[in-house]
């Protein structure tokens, strides 16, 4: 794409010029400030722009979903940002949000429309998968995970929370490696430690950290990639993986990045 | 007929108490707040079918699943006999329906036998499994004392049923191959293992004469008043047990919430109030007055009632906190532990109401959950779901921890003082993180980058 620039269009100048777009990316928090997360929200966005969607960022009108203050309990701050973003959503007129945070994912899809925001949401994953059935995205063969081991991590959100357990593997399959399924995968996989606001604050007493556990779990499958699919779990994974010294040896990337990967974006 | 005014006696003593003690836990269930059951019913009978009626949650573990669903089905299974030990017990009659059932009689009776056997061989492994084998779910903290008690005293009161059962059939099987029944000729009722478990126990009782007949007549009778007695012993029992999940098995799962686990509860209270202060809707004059309202749990009062009916069906089996990241990582939560405090705190204020020193409206004994479930518990689940996954009876342990954290945080102003740097961030800048570039600076960077 060197000689076509990245677009990432912001809603509010293309309501100026008229133009709805045909789905809303939520970058969320984490896309929009967290260094690794940040890449993922690139990665994503350059698979929008090859697969010719229209999209839009709310960019400044974007606020947290609210969700950590919920599941902290702080139901005053989850009003506040809910009411607020629906808002802005109504105003455009949003119909469609896709999002590669599943704690988003599941605010905006379950509980916003007790507020009055219904809208039809889906984790990138989902949309990712949904591209490449339809044809509109197509892998090439050979990427820098060619052949490699993978093991891949649900995030509750996505996974037990949503049910959404198919879509991220159905992608896998489209790139070339070897998927090694954890030990505790699907309904039973183990949370990476972050959920439920973990993120942020300091553990509880314990003989160990959650993401230690999960991470010794991953490498014991062999693998040399950790793939997640949400923002909090590749910071929380990470984490794990230099907890044990192995972050010459394994990476933590989100789908998304191995499909840029795969077709060279 | 004194036998019959015995029966009579007992088995309106065993009801007359059993009912109290049922009421006072129907009772206790209703000092939850309302729960609106929503979605439609043909989805609440599915669960009820296919979770409390075919266990279908309990087959996650293929093992467990398989002995359970033994004594599961020999005990639905039993409920058919104690019909006709009913009957039998009030009409002063024996074994009334035979006559009238015949082959069916013997194939019903068979049957029940075949599971009792197959129940026995499964409670004997509980025990063993529960006891020797140590498993690491029947031995955490909260496991000690009463609890670790109950669960031996059930399982010991079903092998007792089971041995009770044989004494009585198989004195029967006896009497019968000598003759001595009311149906006069030598025969055997052929049920599938009495017929063969009755010589070998009491056989040697023939050569007895009219002294073995008389024996074995009494050992039938100690069978059948021991069989129907740890019955209604397990009638009194269940409420004070955590057993009582072979009865409200049925409703928590047909109550269990249809919509997704990953919506939490809406707050209208505080939604309309957050609404006033943005302007989205106009101030309503009659605003609440006076003390603030209270957000949020503190007590059982504050749970709604589907929240306790949850913490009266768990059997303590610990399956959620085998799977609890927190639990397994060494941390103080146990989601069993969250859910066996709430029904001790339910049955604590149950007692105070009963001995009249507290009434249910303004209740107050200076206790409250606060006084069962630590800070360190709440503040330690990640709301990852996996208990509520891996519970086989649809029980929340997430739900009542969540609405704890919210009488903290919302009434108490109290909670991790890590979150408060967090709450003032997406209060203030809309993120968590306290942060000075703009929202959109990581999308017009890449664009940037893009170009080069």
């Amino acid at each position: 794409m060197s000689d076509n620039k990245l677009q990432i269009p912001i809603m509010s100048e293309l309501a100026a010029q008229g133009v709805e777009p045909e789905v809303l990316y939520w970058v969320g928090c984490a896309g929009s400030f967290d260094a690794r997360a940040q890449k993922v929200a690139v990665a994503f966005a350059k698979i929008m722009n090859e697969a010719k969607i229209s999209f839009a960022i709310l960019g400044q009108e974007e606020n947290c979903t609210g969700d950590p203050a919920r599941r902290a309990g702080n139901e005053f701050v989850f009003q506040m940002m809910a009411l607020q973003n629906i808002e802005t959503l109504n105003m455009y007129k949003v119909k469609r949000i896709v999002t590669a945070c599943p704690h988003c994912f599941n605010t905006l899809k379950n509980e916003y429309p007790a507020l009055g925001g219904n809208y039809d949401v889906i984790h990138h994953t989902q949309f990712i998968n949904d591209l490449i059935k339809e044809g509109r995205l197509v892998m090439k063969g050979g990427s820098a995970f060619q052949g490699k081991r993978i093991t891949y991590h649900d995030s509750c959100y996505l996974g037990r929370v949503n049910g959404v357990y198919e879509a991220p593997r159905e992608i896998l399959q489209t790139l070339d490696n070897h998927l090694v399924e954890l030990k505790r995968s699907k309904t039973n996989g183990l949370c990476c430690g972050a959920g439920g606001s973990q993120m942020f604050k300091e553990d509880e007493p314990g003989d160990k950290r959650i993401n230690v556990e999960r991470v010794e779990e991953a490498l014991e499958t062999g693998a040399e990639v950790i793939v997640a699919n949400c923002p909090f779990c590749i910071t929380m994974m990470f984490d794990g993986v230099k907890a044990k010294d192995k972050q010459d040896h394994v990476m933590v990337v989100d789908i998304s990045e191995m499909i840029v990967s795969n077709k060279r974006l | 007929m004194i036998q019959q005014v015995l029966f009579a006696i007992v088995v309106v003593a065993a009801f007359g108490f059993a009912f109290r003690k049922y009421s006072q836990i129907y009772r206790n269930i209703k000092l939850g707040q309302d729960y609106k059951v929503q979605g439609n019913d043909f989805e609440r009978f599915k669960n009820l079918f296919l979770v409390a009626f075919g266990q279908k949650k309990m087959f996650k573990r293929m093992i467990p699943a398989v002995l359970h669903l033994f004594i599961y089905a020999a005990f639905m299974i039993t409920q058919i006999e104690l019909l006709e030990i009913f009957w039998d017990g009030f009409f002063g009659t024996h074994r009334y329906f035979r006559p009238y059932l015949g082959g069916f009689y013997t194939f019903v009776i068979s049957f029940i036998e075949i599971l009792s056997v197959l129940a026995f061989i499964a409670t004997v492994i509980f025990l063993a499994r529960r006891n020797a084998l140590k498993l690491p779910r029947f031995h955490m903290d909260e496991m000690t004392g009463w609890p670790k008690w109950d669960g031996n005293i059930i399982l010991v009161m079903e092998i007792m049923l089971i041995i009770f059962i044989f004494h009585m059939n198989g004195a029967d099987e006896v009497l019968y191959n000598m003759g001595e029944t009311e149906y006069g000729e030598k025969g055997s009722y052929g049920f599938a293992i009495s017929q063969f478990v009755g010589p070998l126990m009491f056989g040697w009782l023939a050569n007895f004469g009219d002294l073995g007949v008389w024996t074995l007549n009494i050992l039938e009778r100690v069978g059948w008043w021991g069989h129907i007695l740890f019955v209604l012993g397990f009638l009194v029992y269940l409420p004070f047990s955590k057993h009582l999940h072979i009865m409200l098995a049925f409703p928590n799962t047909f109550f269990a919430p249809l919509n997704s686990r990953g919506e939490m509860e809406n707050m209208p209270d505080v939604m309309n109030e957050v609404k006033m202060m943005m302007g989205l809707t106009e101030m309503s004059a009659d605003a609440p007055e006076g003390d603030l309202p209270e957000f949020g749990a503190k007590d059982v009062f504050g749970l709604s009632w589907k929240n306790i009916l949850d913490a009266y069906t768990c059997t303590e089996c610990g399956r959620c906190s085998t799977v609890c990241p927190a639990n397994i990582t060494g941390k103080k939560l146990s989601p069993r532990k969250i859910m066996m405090d709430i029904r001790d705190r339910a049955d604590e204020v149950g007692r105070h109401i009963d001995a009249g020193e507290q009434m249910k409206h303004n209740y107050d004994d200076g206790k409250s959950l606060f006084d069962y479930i630590s800070r360190e518990e709440l503040h330690a689940c990640t709301t990852c779901n996996a208990c509520v996954e891996a519970c086989p009876v649809m029980i929340s342990p997430v739900d009542p921890i969540l609405k704890l954290r919210r009488y903290e945080i919302l009434t108490e102003s109290a909670g991790p003082g890590d979150w408060v740097p967090m709450f003032t961030s997406i209060e203030n800048g809309g993120s968590p993180w306290q942060v000075t570039d703009a929202r959109d600076k990581w999308a017009t960077d890449a664009i940037e980058d893009s170009k080069s």
